[in-house]
């Protein structure tokens, strides 16, 4: 059976070419980097040159790049180390409601660490309101994080416009923009950004490898203390042939994006306008202000865990914002933040294409999934419509 | 994920549908907390003669809903109340533990279909 990877924001193959990159460095290139003889130099000069072709990818600097294990971890570190770089000046953050986990979750841990965040809110297509962002500084005010594409809606924020506000009022102000760089050309400089995650896997570098661009000049407490390694603001000894991959997919994204962009989107375009011609079908997020290979949608009467697996059993490999696809058992948060009611969450269901995405595959997807909605339709007790189903509350324990 | 038999029932399920001229019915869940179980049961002699099922959700509650309906099948209502949700996950070579409870509404929605036969009977 052939199988089409439609799930490009969860991960992505790694490119030959970064491959061939990498491989020395497990075994014959294999010296620390701290070392002081020549396997040791070799090192250091394979993470030197990744690091710049890393920085150019966002028109940064070199030593503006701080390596990490993974966009999680660039994450943490932002909200954590500027939170602490911060609280003589104040306790306070400004973070959206719909960021991914790792900013999330680190908010709340800084709450019970006694920081006050601000969750703010988001409009239907999932943009936040650079005007809300304006309203909700204060002088205790520290540090603004706004997601700069959603992996679950698509939709791209509004960033230029938010770190104008953050400029004029003195705050410092980091994006997650794990799902957009190496997706869409992104430029420190003119994002007007402070700090910025982003993750080799996004653009066909290896996982285990990712970055934060904090900007020169800029205090950042450590989430990792230890030896000298990244100018002593990460420790650990560093993961060589990762970065050199790293390294090699930033090039390759810098020189291949527009090419990208120009073969996926209109494929993405052809999905979601046949997509759209099924009954009771709501595209998810901005339907301009997309990620080029975001495809995402809630399908009426029918749940996402059953829609993902029916596809997959047809080869087609997607995600969902479902409750019942997440080991959590609760609907997406993102979802219910732009306003779809719970019952039409479980409908969640996320395609997202990639530069080996083909017209054929396309094809065959148009093809599938209406035959997929049909059949679970044909199996729900819904498919005449939602009755009964107004002010019901979620009784089952679980 | 789930095992060979859940795969089966989810994707051929058997017993699906409406039943216009069933004698009980019985819904368990809710669409909000992810699964609905609906199932109909046509009952003669004390017996179940016939059932099926509409359900919204996941894999393993299309998979429930269809193993339960299989089950009761032949059973006299005092068999079939005896299904549970541990025996249902059993008949389907077990259920991931996350999946165990809100998605393993059968044995409930059956019981449900039962007593509402009960009651049209007036027993």
């Amino acid at each position: 059976m052939k199988t089409i990877y439609l799930d490009h924001v969860a991960t992505n193959p790694l490119n030959p070419e970064v491959l061939e990159a990498m491989l020395p460095y497990f075994r014959e290139r294999y010296g620390n980097p701290l070392s002081l003889y020549e396997p040791g130099m070799k090192a250091r000069e394979a993470i030197e040159n990744a690091r710049e072709s890393t920085a150019s990818l966002i028109n940064a600097k070199s030593k503006e790049i701080i390596f990490t294990a993974s966009g999680a971890e660039a994450n943490n570190f932002a909200l954590k180390g500027i939170a602490y770089a911060n609280q003589n000046k104040g306790k306070h953050l400004i973070i959206s409601r719909i960021e991914h986990h790792s900013i999330l979750n680190t908010a709340r841990f800084l709450e019970k660490s006694g920081f006050a965040v601000t969750y703010l809110p988001v409009d239907k297509y999932g943009t936040v309101n650079p005007e809300d962002v304006e309203k909700a500084i204060t002088k205790e005010t520290i540090l603004i994080s706004i997601i700069h594409a959603s992996p679950e809606i698509g939709t791209i924020e509004p960033i230029a416009e938010i770190s104008k506000i953050a400029k004029q009022k003195g705050v410092v102000l980091h994006t997650d923009a794990v799902a957009s760089v190496g997706n869409i050309p992104v430029d420190v400089q003119s994002l007007g950004i402070d700090l910025l995650s982003f993750a080799a896997h996004q653009f066909y570098g290896p996982k285990g490898a990712a970055a934060i661009y904090v900007k020169e000049g800029m205090r950042i407490v450590p989430l990792i203390y230890g030896g000298i390694q990244e100018g002593g603001r990460r420790a650990g000894t560093e993961n060589v042939p990762a970065i050199v991959g790293m390294g090699k997919a930033a090039e390759l994204a810098r020189i291949n994006i527009q090419k990208r962009i120009d073969h996926i989107m209109p494929l993405r375009d052809q999905l979601i306008s046949n997509a759209l011609k099924i009954d009771k079908i709501i595209l998810t997020g901005h339907p301009e202000q997309r990620l080029p290979g975001h495809a995402s949608f809630v399908v009426e009467y029918i749940e996402g865990e059953a829609m993902l697996l029916l596809l997959a059993a047809k080869g087609i490999y997607c995600a969902s914002g479902s409750a019942c696809s997440s080991k959590a058992l609760k609907a997406s948060p993102v979802l219910i933040s732009i306003g779809i009611p719970a019952h039409l969450a479980q409908g969640s269901v996320v395609f997202t294409l990639g530069e080996d995405t083909t017209e054929d595959n396309i094809n065959y997807f148009n093809e599938t999934f209406p035959q997929i909605i049909s059949r679970l339709r044909e199996i729900s007790p819904y498919a005449k419509g939602w009755e009964g189903m107004e002010g019901s509350s979620c009784t089952v324990k679980k | 994920m789930y095992s060979e038999k859940v795969m089966d029932h989810f994707t051929n399920p058997r017993n699906v549908g409406e039943m216009t001229d069933a004698h009980g019915i019985g819904v368990e869940g809710n669409p909000v907390c992810g699964d609905v179980m609906k199932i109909y049961i046509k009952v003669n002699d004390d017996k179940i003669v016939d059932a099926k099922f509409q359900t919204f959700g996941c894999g393993a509650a299309i998979a429930v809903s269809s193993m339960v309906t299989e089950m009761v099948k032949g059973m006299t209502l005092e068999e079939a109340l005896k299904i549970t949700k541990a025996s249902l996950a059993e008949a389907l070579d077990g259920l991931p533990p996350q999946k165990m409870h809100c998605s393993n509404l059968g044995a409930d929605a059956l019981r449900k279909a039962i007593e509402d036969y009960r009651s049209k009977q007036g027993k």
